[in-house]
């Protein structure tokens, strides 16, 4: 049975690993081989790896520590960040990564997916959308949830199916840093949308909101940063945990 | 030991061969024919659209020379697919190693927004047969992503669930194929390579 993934989140900034609380007042956790290596060391089913550097000699960086996850690491890994062209994704792709995400260049330059699809086939692209509800509209935010967009949630991620991404990552703005668990009912309703693979991103405080996330939410993917970070929660106690819940996982 | 990693215009080569250094093993990725030929072991990996695929390998006479090699060769993902007689991606005839038929993942009506297509992440293996998937492989995970499957057939050497039953695994010969990736498979897939570099 296909198992449902735990993917934790690395932000990376100059090759270290940091995370923001609703992604302001950031604060340096460690290095990112290491890191990744122990998730994966523990049962982490995929990684993520998002550069959050702006500066170009930061870029250079990011395409350098790339070669080194995927000599490193064995299990699957997606890259995201800054990621506006074919070539972009090309130079990532090259230095190893399965697969990689688009956010705020998706929302300002939709042709990108198709071309990244079509380029490197679909498997090989991750949608992320941010989204915050605004009086019950949710809205597209970009640069990390910074600015709000004319793009609605559920039309955008339909959109971004049929342009050819094989995954949406969603992360609500709403949920994000609180702790309080993920935005269940709206991946509900995505999942119920779209025929392509659901991550879950932005809530995670607990073990009972995996399972939410999984049975409620019908995510196909639960992801998280700081509650592993700050070993709040152990992946391995985690998966048994969802196990003892009769949720498919990989053990 | 020669481990050649044929080289063509597929997506993430490199991968495969990352994972072989780190069981110590070095290989070689190249597309000179004389050097595929004589290599003790072949991998033919690959990520990417069946048609588009095919033409390059023949265009490149790839697809003759993969056929005719007598050393153990092992298909990953497109790879495995190619290696069929023929798949509907792009409608095209392949390399006929295995009768196998390559098709799309076509959910029922109401289960499309239930069972996701692509199929992606890890599912288990099992009905082990063949050389390099070893017993104690049974019902391990491994890591899946793919739109289009091997139908079951004689050669399949493991089977997988998902929307329907469907090759994970071919063997026949000196022809080995896996559907997922050994390579991103953590300790199972490792295995499994292991298994066929000491064939």
């Amino acid at each position: 049975m296909l198992a449902k993934r735990i993917i934790p989140c690395l932000d990376i900034k100059d090759g270290q690993t940091v995370k923001g609380i609703n992604f302001v007042g950031i604060k340096a956790v460690g290095d990112p081989v290491e890191l990744g290596a122990l998730y994966a060391e523990q049962g982490a089913d995929e990684l993520v790896f998002l550069d959050i550097t702006a500066t170009h000699e930061g870029r250079k960086t990011f395409v350098e520590l790339v070669k080194k996850i995927a000599r490193e690491i064995n299990i699957p890994f997606t890259v995201g960040g800054g990621i506006s062209t074919i070539q972009d994704a090309e130079a990532l792709l090259n230095a190893g990564a399965d697969k990689v995400s688009i956010n705020s260049s998706a929302v300002r330059n939709p042709q990108l997916i198709n071309d990244m699809a079509l380029n490197f086939g679909t498997q090989f692209v991750v949608v992320a959308i941010d989204a915050k509800n605004y009086d019950e509209r949710w809205t597209v935010t970009v640069n990390g949830g910074r600015i709000p967009t004319d793009k609605e949630l559920f039309s955008w991620a339909k959109e971004a199916e049929d342009r050819g991404a094989g995954e949406i990552l969603f992360t609500s703005m709403d949920h994000d840093g609180t702790k309080n668990g993920f935005a269940n009912k709206e991946l509900a309703k995505m999942a119920d949308m779209l025929k392509i693979p659901i991550i879950a991103s932005g809530g995670a405080g607990n073990m009972e909101h995996f399972v939410d996330v999984f049975t409620k939410g019908k995510a196909d993917a639960g992801l998280a940063a700081s509650i592993f970070h700050y070993k709040e929660i152990a992946i391995p106690d985690l998966k048994s945990f969802l196990n003892g819940k009769d949720i498919a996982v990989r053990l | 030991m020669n481990i050649v990693i044929i080289k063509y215009n597929a997506g993430n080569i490199e991968s495969v061969n990352n994972a072989l250094n780190r069981l110590g093993v070095t290989a070689e990725i190249t597309a000179d024919p004389e050097k595929i030929k004589d290599a003790d072991k072949v991998i033919f990996p690959g990520v990417g659209e069946a048609s588009t695929t095919m033409a390059y390998l023949k265009e490149h006479q790839l697809d003759v020379l993969i056929k005719n090699l007598k050393q153990p060769v092992l298909g990953i993902c497109l790879g495995q697919q190619l290696m069929c007689s023929h798949s509907e991606e792009g409608n095209v005839e392949c390399l006929g190693i295995f009768p196998e038929k390559v098709k799309l993942f076509s959910p029922e009506p109401g289960q499309e927004f239930i069972t996701k297509v692509p199929h992606m992440g890890w599912n288990n293996i099992h009905s082990l047969k063949g050389e390099i998937l070893t017993p104690e492989l049974n019902d391990q995970y491994v890591y899946f992503v793919h739109s289009y499957y091997v139908e079951v057939g004689p050669d399949t050497a493991a089977v997988c669930d998902y929307i329907n039953p469907f090759s994970a695994a071919l063997q026949k010969d000196n022809f080995y194929a896996t559907q997922f990736h050994p390579e991103k498979s953590q300790k199972v897939g490792e295995k499994i390579l292991e298994n066929f570099i000491s064939l």
